[in-house]
């Protein structure tokens, strides 16, 4: 693996499996007594959030403190472009205080690039959301899941499978790194939603895009749900939220068009009602809380690998 | 500055001809031939060098009143003779805006205290470039520095009837509306040029469209009240398109490319460092390509800097956070050798016209631009073409740092500026 996580892209198929492997493995620690691993005893991660994002912070936070890691949490609400302190200035006090590892979560896309190659910090970055750019973990944290529920938890598990991600593509971090890491594990992906969420540009991305959810649906092994922001409702991006449900949410009708193995995810937070109903998060088919848990699971393979060496670590 | 009050230039080729001697006198070309001598003359050697008409910048910033943290009327005018300029446009976007005669004529008394080269401000077309209302605009006209060229430029004069009235204003003193083109409502929070590679970037998209629109619309209303419209910073191949178009139905239209637009792309947004970022943003490949033979064929009259100083703060930051700009005074015709000349696009004569000629002609100044010929004013650069340079930022003259060139090696060199007859460059060094 490289130094940084920054983007899905930074994976090599290999990089991404020996991630879901050693997820595998510490996601057994969940069912144990103690879920303690000394792993990365010793070792400061310092979680630098710009935005408010509990659930990931939180995610991070459980992940490193299993595998024994000082934790702390740099809950810089603003950034520079709101008059806080610098970006550069936090990093080099982050630095001062001796980070190993910075998991950042920034509104503006590329932070963690900037912060990785400065020369602001010597430490590992981790990419948890830059603005309408990525977020890796959330795609390897899918990723999992998917290879759980289809793979078989083997390599080459996901390969040849359908993937569909619905909704507002244009500014979500999640369907970027999904595309890329889906992309790399042999996956087939296909975006789906309305002409003006889809970036300009996308048919060079290398993944199927469709403007009809109805005739997607049946085809794909896993669909997965992005939110649908309250600022893109104000946005023009379309007509109004109900017509947005009605063309492009996931309710029990469309639910019944899946075949019997498809499962359905969502990042979270849900907007419940707008693009997914509640009897369909609330089904069988719903693995939305299973990601949660194996976020965690994610989030220790990766601070594991970058952290305490994997076998085939070269640092830049 | 040095008392000596002629210079003779030996062995020197204009616009890169035959090598010839050239005395300058009393701020004039005093004579022009072979084996020229001349008593008490300093002698300049300029053997492998040519001559250029002094170049004219019509698009820079100099920053002065409001951000001298940035740059100032002399630091910025060091800069602008360390590349062979010996007249600029000072933007009009300072603070407090250059939308008064006051204004105008104090950033005008500035550049005459600096000496380093002929600053010539530019009059805000609206008031505080609110896009609102007509700033007085026959004020500047009519002031000690007399504006003819009028510019919001950093904002658009969106609206279409204040454009109107502004082209059809400045009919009355001559004058020039030069447009920053970009519609305001299809750039909503643009950060680069709108492609595949912003939606991979998760960078909001700027469209080209949103430039071309603006330019389709203003010929049209250019030709409809009969007025002189200058198109800044074009940076499309459809934008290049829309102006050959007008050219070819006799509307008086002229239009620039920057330096940075006709060598970099988009491509270096992928950096996420924002010493990239500059508006209109850098395009693709196919867009510089267009630029270029716009600006061979003469479809584009001009190059114009748009020499952009910003502190370091204000690019050691993440990429949304940055300021639009970059510097170019000091390395604008090194890229026009480097993009144009040594790509056979141009000649040093098709030089000369682009970056010094023309723009002196769309700004209506009289005593720059002018060839090279017994009894015009000396104003005049020596290059040397076949030197070549590694950029480094912190050997820049601007007091800001900004250049998106630093550690490239660009060809050619100035040895030498004079402005009317007095070096402010020599050797290579400011005097």
């Amino acid at each position: 693996m490289k130094r940084h996580l920054l983007s899905a892209a930074d994976l090599t198929r290999d990089d991404a499996e020996l991630v879901l492997e050693t997820a595998a493995e510490l996601r057994s620690l969940a069912d144990r007594p103690i879920k303690k691993l000394p792993a990365l005893r010793g070792r400061t991660v310092v979680n630098l959030f710009f935005e408010d994002s509990t659930r990931t912070r939180i995610s991070f936070e459980a992940a490193a403190k299993r595998l024994s890691a000082d934790v702390i949490n740099f809950a810089a609400k603003g950034s520079s472009v709101s008059k806080g302190e610098s970006l550069k200035d936090t990093a080099l006090t982050l630095e001062a205080m001796g980070a190993d590892a910075v998991v950042i979560r920034h509104g503006a896309s590329g932070a963690p690039h900037r912060l990785a190659h400065s020369g602001w910090v010597r430490s590992s970055v981790v990419n948890a959301g830059d603005g309408t750019h990525e977020h890796p973990t959330q795609a390897l944290l899918d990723a999992f899941t998917l290879w759980r529920h289809l793979g078989e938890e083997r390599r080459g598990g996901l390969e040849g499978r359908r993937v569909a991600i619905v909704g507002d593509v244009l500014h979500s971090r999640v369907a970027r790194s999904n595309a890329l890491l889906l992309k790399t594990l042999g996956a087939e992906v296909t975006l789906v939603g309305p002409p003006t969420l889809l970036p300009v540009g996308i048919e060079g991305w290398d993944v199927e895009t469709s403007y009809d959810l109805d005739a997607v649906l049946p085809k794909v092994d896993a669909v997965m749900m992005l939110r649908v922001q309250r600022e893109r409702m104000q946005g023009g991006f379309f007509p109004t939220p109900r017509e947005y449900s009605r063309r492009y949410g996931l309710d029990g009708r469309r639910m019944a068009t899946l075949q019997d193995h498809t499962i359905v995810m969502h990042p979270g937070p849900m907007v419940r009602g707008m693009e997914i109903t509640a009897d369909v998060a609330d089904s069988d088919r719903s693995v939305i809380v299973e990601q949660v848990t194996n976020g965690v699971a994610v989030r220790m393979a990766v601070l594991y690998l970058l952290l305490g060496g994997s076998e085939s670590e070269s640092p830049e | 500055m040095t008392s000596v009050s002629s210079y003779l230039i030996k062995s020197v080729r204009i616009l890169g001809g035959e090598p010839t001697d050239l005395l300058l006198k009393d701020g004039v070309v005093a004579e022009i031939g072979t084996g020229l001598s001349a008593d008490g003359a300093e002698v300049v050697d300029a053997d492998g060098l040519i001559a250029l008409p002094g170049l004219v910048d019509l698009h820079t910033h100099l920053r002065e009143p409001g951000r001298e943290d940035a740059e100032t009327v002399e630091t910025g005018t060091r800069a602008a003779a360390m590349g062979g300029f010996t007249a600029v446009h000072a933007m009009a976007n300072t603070t407090p805006v250059a939308d008064t005669a006051g204004v105008v004529e104090q950033v005008w008394r500035l550049g005459r205290e600096a000496g380093y080269c002929d600053v010539y401000p530019v009059g805000a077309v609206t008031v505080g470039l609110k896009g609102e209302q007509l700033a007085e605009l026959g004020a500047m006209a009519d002031s000690a520095a007399r504006v003819r060229v009028f510019s919001d430029d950093g904002h658009c004069v969106s609206d279409p009837l204040l454009m109107r009235r502004a082209l059809e204003y400045v009919k009355a003193f001559d004058g020039v509306v030069a447009q920053h083109a970009q519609d305001p409502r299809l750039t909503e929070g643009a950060q680069m040029n709108e492609s595949e590679l912003s939606g991979r970037l998760g960078l909001a998209g700027w469209p080209a469209v949103a430039e071309e629109a603006i330019i389709a619309r203003d010929c049209l209303l250019t030709a409809h009240v009969g007025s002189r419209l200058h198109v800044c910073h074009v940076s499309t191949a459809g934008s290049v398109e829309i102006v050959r178009d007008a050219k070819r139905k006799g509307w008086n239209v002229t239009a620039e490319a920057c330096p940075h637009h006709l060598l970099l792309t988009d491509e270096l947004a992928a950096t996420y460092d924002p010493i990239y970022k500059v508006n209109p943003p850098l395009r693709s490949a196919g867009d510089v390509e267009a630029l270029r033979a716009g600006l061979a064929d003469g479809t584009i009259d001009i190059v114009a800097t748009d020499h952009a100083p910003h502190p370091h703060e204000d690019k050691d930051c993440e990429w949304a956070a940055a300021a639009f700009g970059m510097l170019g005074l000091e390395t604008a015709l090194s890229i026009v050798q480097h993009t144009m000349v040594d790509t056979g696009l141009l000649d040093w004569a098709g030089v000369a016209d682009r970056l010094s000629y023309a723009p002196a002609r769309i700004g209506r100044v009289a005593d720059h631009g002018q060839p090279i010929e017994v009894g015009a004013p000396a104003n005049i650069a020596l290059y040397d073409p076949a030197a070549t340079r590694t950029i480094e930022a912190s050997a820049s003259a601007s007091l800001s740092r900004n250049t998106p060139y630093a550690g490239m090696d660009l060809p050619g060199r100035i040895e030498a500026t004079f402005l009317r007859g007095r070096p402010t460059v020599l050797d290579g060094k400011l005097v």
